[in-house]
C-alpha cells in the first residue's frame, strides 16, 4: 500500500481526503438527517397519466385525516404556485411554456405534480393523499419525437407548438459533400438515462431566526444559483433566503436544477410560519427528478479517398420532455460545439430541434450534450474506417488536430489551447497491447469461434471549465460564469478558504487545500474550506460542467497570492525592511541574506488581528478575496480502448479489457483525478450496455424504479486500466482543465464501437443501446437473416 | 408493539408502528441518520447494517423483527478515534466518493469479509452486488476491500 501523505506543501500529491473520516463513521449531515422541532411533512399526489386534463381536484377529504394541516392544490396555492425558471432561453422565438409547481387543468407527464399534503409526520401525509379526490380526462400522449412535431399531432402544450425551437449553426457541408469521395450517413439513438444519484434528493425550508429570513436546506449541487432563482420565483428578498447544500450525496447534473419541490417547501415554510420537509422516495426520483440524454442523431460524414475528413453535418432531435427546466434546452448547444471532436475539416452543419413529449423533462446529466456528441462523431468516424477499409485508429491519426497545432480554431469556432493526442494514444496504445488483440481477432474470425472479439476506440476531448461569462451571454444565458474565493488568515493561524464550489463527492475540502497549502506553506490540516452555505460562503456560481477546479482553482490561486501580498507588506514592516527584499518560502517571510530576519504567516495573521503596529494605510485583518472570469474554456482529451467479446450464439457481451489514457493537464491530487475517471467510466459503460428510461406509446414509464432501471453494480464491471498524460492548459493559470465528466463521455462510444467492430463481419453496423444480450442477438439474427441490423 | 433492540452498544426499548421498516426506526426512532435509505425497492443496500452479526438491508427487515436482536450500524463500528480496518482501507484507496452508499458498502464489506477473509477480486465484486455505488465505478471500493483483507490477516488471492 502506498504511504499516507498529509502535510507539506500538497500540489500533485495523492493526499488522502480529508471528507471520509465523517462520511465512514456516519457522522453525516445528509438534508433527510434535519429535524427541526414543528416541522410539518410534505407528500406529493402525482399524476399517473401522462397526458389528461384535471377533470376534477378536491383536496378537503386529505383534511380529515389524522395530522394533516394543510392540502393544496393549484386552485388553492394560488398566487404561491410559482413557475419553474428556465435560464437558457436558446433562440429569440424559443416556446418557454408555463412551468406552474402544481399542475394547473393539465398534466403533462407520469409524476407531474398534482397536490401536495402537510402533516406532523411523512407517514401521515403519504397516507392522506388517497383521501385527494382526483379525475383525469386522459389525452393521447405524445412520446416520438418524430411524431411530435408532424402535422396533427396532439400538443403538450395548448398554447403553442411541440417544437420547442430550432437552433442552426455553421453551414456549407454540401459542398463538402459534393467534393467527397466518399459518404456516410447513420442515425444514432442516444438514449434517455436517468441520472440516479444516490442520495434521493430532500428539502428542508424554515423561518429562522429574530429577522424575515427563511433558510432552505437542499440536496443541491447549485446553492447560490438556487438562492438567486427561488428570490426571482418567489418573491422572497433575495437578503431574506439563505440557501444550505449540506453533505450532498452525488448528483452528476440530476441535482444542478431549480425544482418544484424546492419552491413549494419554500412558499409553504413561509406561508405557514413552521418548518417544512420533503424527502423524494427512489420511485418519485425516477419520475420527477429531471432525466439526461435524449436525442436521435442523424450524422453525415463527408471525405476523401485518402480518408481526410471534408465535412461534417449534423441534425438532432432532443427531447425536452414536458417542461424546461434549468438549462433544458441548451445542454444540445453544449454539445453542438463537440460534433467535430478532435478532427480538422473544412464545413460544419448542425441543426437541433428541440421537441416537447409527455414525458419527464430532461437537463444536464454528467457531459450534458458532449457526451452525445462524442458518441456520434467517434462512431460514425469507426463507420467510415468501415467504409474506407482503413484501420480506425489510422484514419483518426491522419485527421486529428497535431500536438504542434495548437492552438487551434477548430470548424465549430472553438479554440483548443493545448493538446497532444499522439502522446495519450500511444499510451494507450501500448497499456492495450493493440497489435497482439486485433491479431486474436483475425484468428477468431479466421476460425470461426463463436465468441468474436471486438476492439473499440475512442478519441476524444471536450470543453470544461464553464465558463467565459461573455461566451455564456452570447449563447444567450442568463447567467456569468465566475467564481469565487476568500481566503481568511485567522489569528490563530488557521486558514479559511471560502469557496463559491459546491462539491457532491468530488473532494474539494481535500483539493482546494492543497491548492492553498502549497501558495501559503500553510499545512492542508490547518486549512478549512468553507462552501455550499449562502450565509458563509456569499458568492459562488457552484458545481457542474468539470468547472469547479478549472474556474474555481483559478480564484483561490488569486485570492491565496493576494492574501501573501498584504501580508507581505505587513511583515516588511515589522522586520523594518522594503517588502522587495523578503522572499517567502514554506509559509515564512524572510529577509533575503539574512537568515535570522523571517516572521511565519501565522506571526502576520496575529499582527494583523491586534492591528498594534501595522503600516500607514494598511488595514487590520489578513485576508482576500477574487472573483476570476476564466479566459476560455479548456480542452482535456484523452484515448480510450475497449476490448470487448461477443457472444454470437446468446447475444451476450464482455467488456474484458478497459484502457482509459486521459489528459487533464495539471493534476492537483491524482488520486481525485483517477477516482473521478472511474465513476465517469461506469456511466458511460452504462449508458452502453445496461440503461435506458423508456416509455410505453401512451407515456407510461417502463422502468421506474432501481427494481427495473439497471445501474450496474460491482459484478457487471471490471477493473480499469488507466493512466494519464499531462499537457497544461494554457488558459488556465494552474494548467489545470477539468475531470468530471471525461469518463462519461468517452467511454459510450468505444463499448458500442468495440461490439460492432466484432459484429461488422457478420454485416452489423449499428447496435442500439444498451447493447443488452436480446439486442445483440436480435441484431445478430438478423444479419444472419440477411435484413439489416 | 414494544421492541428492545440493542443498537451499537445502547438497548433501546420502544414502541412501534408494525408497518414501521428498521431503516426507519434507526433513523427516526433512535436518531441512527447515518444508515441511510436510496430506494425503495431493496436495490442499493445503501441500508446494510448488521443484525446478530450478518449484513442485512434495514429496509427490508421490519422493526419488530429486530426485537431481542443485535443491530450494528456504521455508527457503531467503530469508536472514531480506533478505526475499524475496513474504514480504514476505504479511506486509503479512496473507496468512496460522495459517500452516500458508503454507510452500507462498509457493513456489507465486513460480513463478507468474515464470511471469506481471502477474497478474490471475482469473489469481492460478487459479494457486494446488492450494493449499488454511483460516484466509484466499484474500481476503488475492490481495492478499499483487498486492502482491508490484507490488513485484517486473511489476504486476498
Amino acid at each position: 500500500m502506498t504511504e499516507v501523505l498529509d502535510t507539506g506543501t500538497a500540489l500533485g500529491r495523492p493526499i488522502r481526503r480529508k471528507e471520509d473520516a465523517k462520511l465512514l463513521h456516519g457522522r453525516t449531515n445528509w438534508t433527510d438527517n434535519i429535524q427541526l422541532p414543528g416541522t410539518l411533512h410534505m407528500a406529493i399526489l402525482r399524476s399517473p397519466v401522462a397526458h389528461g386534463r384535471i377533470t376534477k381536484l378536491d383536496v378537503s377529504g386529505a383534511l380529515s385525516r389524522p395530522n394533516v394541516v394543510a392540502a393544496y392544490g393549484a386552485k388553492e396555492l394560488g398566487d404561491l404556485n410559482g413557475s419553474i425558471p428556465c435560464v437558457w432561453p436558446v433562440t429569440d422565438d424559443i416556446f418557454m411554456p408555463g412551468f406552474p409547481a402544481l399542475a394547473v387543468d393539465k398534466v403533462r407527464h407520469v409524476g407531474d405534480c398534482v397536490a401536495v399534503v402537510l402533516a406532523t409526520d411523512a407517514k401521515h401525509a403519504v397516507d392522506a393523499l388517497e383521501a385527494i379526490e382526483v379525475e383525469y380526462d386522459t389525452l393521447p400522449a405524445v412520446v416520438d419525437m418524430e411524431a411530435a412535431i408532424a402535422a396533427g399531432s396532439p400538443l403538450v402544450h395548448d398554447d403553442g407548438s411541440n417544437t420547442c425551437y430550432v437552433y442552426n449553426l455553421g453551414g456549407g457541408y454540401e459542398e463538402a459533400a459534393a467534393q467527397a469521395d466518399v459518404v456516410v450517413k447513420r442515425r444514432f439513438i442516444n438514449q434517455r438515462l436517468i441520472p440516479a444519484f444516490m442520495e434521493p434528493r430532500a428539502v428542508v425550508a424554515a423561518p429562522m431566526g429574530m429577522s424575515d429570513e427563511i433558510t432552505l436546506w437542499s440536496a443541491t449541487q447549485i446553492p447560490h444559483v438556487l438562492r438567486v432563482l427561488l428570490a426571482l420565483v418567489t418573491g422572497i428578498p433575495e437578503n431574506n433566503l439563505r440557501v444550505v447544500a449540506p453533505d450532498v450525496g452525488g448528483g452528476f447534473g440530476g441535482k444542478l436544477q431549480c425544482y418544484r419541490e424546492e419552491i413549494l417547501v419554500t412558499q409553504l415554510a413561509r406561508k405557514l410560519g413552521r418548518p417544512v420537509k420533503w424527502t423524494e422516495t427512489r420511485s418519485e426520483d425516477m419520475v420527477a427528478t429531471h432525466h439526461g440524454r435524449d436525442q436521435i442523431q442523424d450524422i453525415e460524414i463527408a471525405a476523401k479517398s485518402d480518408g481526410t475528413f471534408l465535412g461534417l453535418k449534423v441534425t438532432l432531435l432532443a427531447n425536452m420532455g414536458a417542461y424546461l427546466q434549468i438549462i433544458t434546452p441548451g445542454v444540445p448547444l453544449l454539445g453542438m460545439f463537440m460534433y467535430p471532436g478532435i478532427y480538422k475539416m473544412d464545413k460544419y452543419s448542425f441543426t437541433c430541434t428541440g421537441v416537447f413529449t409527455n414525458t419527464t423533462p430532461t437537463d444536464a446529466y454528467r457531459g450534458a450534450g458532449r457526451p452525445e456528441a462524442t458518441y456520434a462523431i467517434e462512431r460514425i468516424v469507426d463507420e467510415l474506417a468501415a467504409e474506407l477499409g482503413m484501420d480506425p485508429m489510422e484514419l483518426r491519426r491522419k485527421n486529428w488536430i497535431a500536438h504542434e497545432e495548437f492552438p487551434y480554431t477548430t470548424v465549430a469556432g472553438l479554440t483548443y489551447d493545448t493538446g497532444n493526442y499522439e502522446a495519450a494514444t500511444a499510451r494507450a496504445l501500448e497499456l492495450f497491447g493493440y497489435d497482439e488483440l486485433r491479431a486474436e481477432q483475425a484468428q477468431r474470425r479466421a476460425s470461426g469461434d463463436p465468441v468474436q472479439l471486438g476492439i473499440g476506440i475512442s478519441t476524444f476531448t471536450e470543453m470544461c471549465g464553464l465558463a467565459p461569462s461573455r461566451t455564456l451571454g452570447a449563447l444567450k444565458y442568463v447567467a456569468g460564469g465566475w467564481e469565487h474565493c476568500t481566503v481568511r488568515l485567522l489569528p490563530t493561524g488557521k486558514v479559511e478558504v471560502v469557496t463559491g464550489t459546491s462539491p457532491h463527492g468530488q473532494g474539494h475540502e481535500t483539493a482546494w487545500s492543497q491548492i492553498a497549502s502549497s501558495i501559503l506553506g500553510v499545512p492542508v490540516e490547518d486549512i478549512e474550506v468553507i462552501h455550499s452555505d449562502t450565509g458563509r460562503a456569499p458568492y459562488g456560481m457552484d458545481t457542474y460542467g468539470s468547472r469547479s477546479l478549472a474556474v474555481g482553482g483559478q480564484a483561490i490561486k488569486l485570492a491565496s497570492e493576494r492574501l501573501v501580498e498584504k501580508a507581505r507588506i505587513i511583515a516588511a514592516h515589522q522586520l523594518e525592511c522594503s517588502a522587495d527584499d523578503l522572499e517567502f518560502v514554506e509559509g515564512t517571510f524572510r529577509v533575503k541574506g539574512d537568515a535570522e530576519k523571517a516572521q511565519p504567516l501565522g506571526a502576520v495573521a496575529f499582527a494583523a488581528f491586534t492591528a498594534h503596529n501595522l503600516p500607514d494605510g494598511v488595514e487590520p485583518t489578513l485576508q482576500a478575496e477574487a472573483t476570476v472570469d476564466p479566459e476560455d474554456f479548456s480542452y482535456p482529451h484523452g484515448t480510450h480502448l475497449a476490448a470487448m467479446e461477443v457472444d454470437t450464439e446468446t447475444g451476450k457481451v464482455r467488456l474484458r479489457t478497459y484502457v482509459a489514457v486521459d489528459d487533464v493537464g495539471v493534476q492537483v491530487n491524482p488520486m481525485i483525478v483517477e477516482g473521478q475517471v472511474h465513476g465517469g467510466l461506469a456511466q458511460g459503460i452504462a449508458q452502453a450496455l445496461y440503461e435506458g428510461a423508456f416509455y410505453d406509446e401512451d407515456g407510461n414509464p417502463q422502468n421506474a424504479s432501481l427494481a427495473d432501471y439497471l445501474i450496474p453494480s460491482a459484478a457487471d464491471l471490471p477493473s480499469f486500466v488507466t493512466d494519464r498524460t499531462v499537457t497544461p492548459s494554457t488558459t488556465h493559470p494552474l494548467g489545470t482543465k477539468g475531470v468530471g465528466e471525461a469518463g462519461a463521455i468517452a467511454s459510450t462510444p468505444a463499448i458500442i464501437n468495440g461490439i460492432v467492430d466484432a459484429l461488422r463481419p457478420l454485416g452489423i453496423t449499428d447496435i442500439n443501446m444498451p447493447a443488452a444480450p436480446m439486442t445483440v442477438w436480435r441484431a445478430i439474427q438478423a444479419a444472419k437473416a440477411g435484413g439489416a441490423a | 408493539m414494544r421492541i428492545s433492540v440493542s443498537v451499537d452498544g445502547t438497548v433501546y426499548e420502544d414502541d412501534v408502528e408494525p408497518r414501521t421498516l428498521l431503516v426507519h426506526w434507526l433513523r427516526q426512532g433512535i436518531g441512527k441518520v447515518g444508515t441511510v435509505v436510496g430506494c425503495d425497492t431493496s436495490n442499493c443496500g445503501a441500508c446494510t447494517v448488521l443484525l446478530d452479526g450478518r449484513s442485512v438491508k434495514s429496509c427490508s427487515v421490519l422493526a419488530v423483527q429486530a426485537d431481542g436482536s443485535t443491530v450494528t450500524t456504521i455508527q457503531g463500528l467503530s469508536t472514531g478515534e480506533e478505526w475499524h480496518p475496513v474504514q480504514t482501507a476505504f479511506k486509503e484507496c479512496h473507496g468512496l466518493q460522495c459517500g452516500y452508499c458508503t454507510p452500507g458498502m462498509v457493513m456489507s464489506t465486513v460480513d463478507l469479509l468474515s464470511e471469506n477473509p481471502s477474497p478474490s477480486e471475482a469473489e469481492i465484486r460478487e459479494g457486494l452486488e446488492g450494493n449499488l455505488c454511483r460516484c466509484t465505478g466499484y474500481h476503488n471500493i475492490v481495492k478499499s476491500v483487498a486492502y482491508a483483507a490484507e490488513l485484517m490477516g486473511g489476504g486476498s488471492r
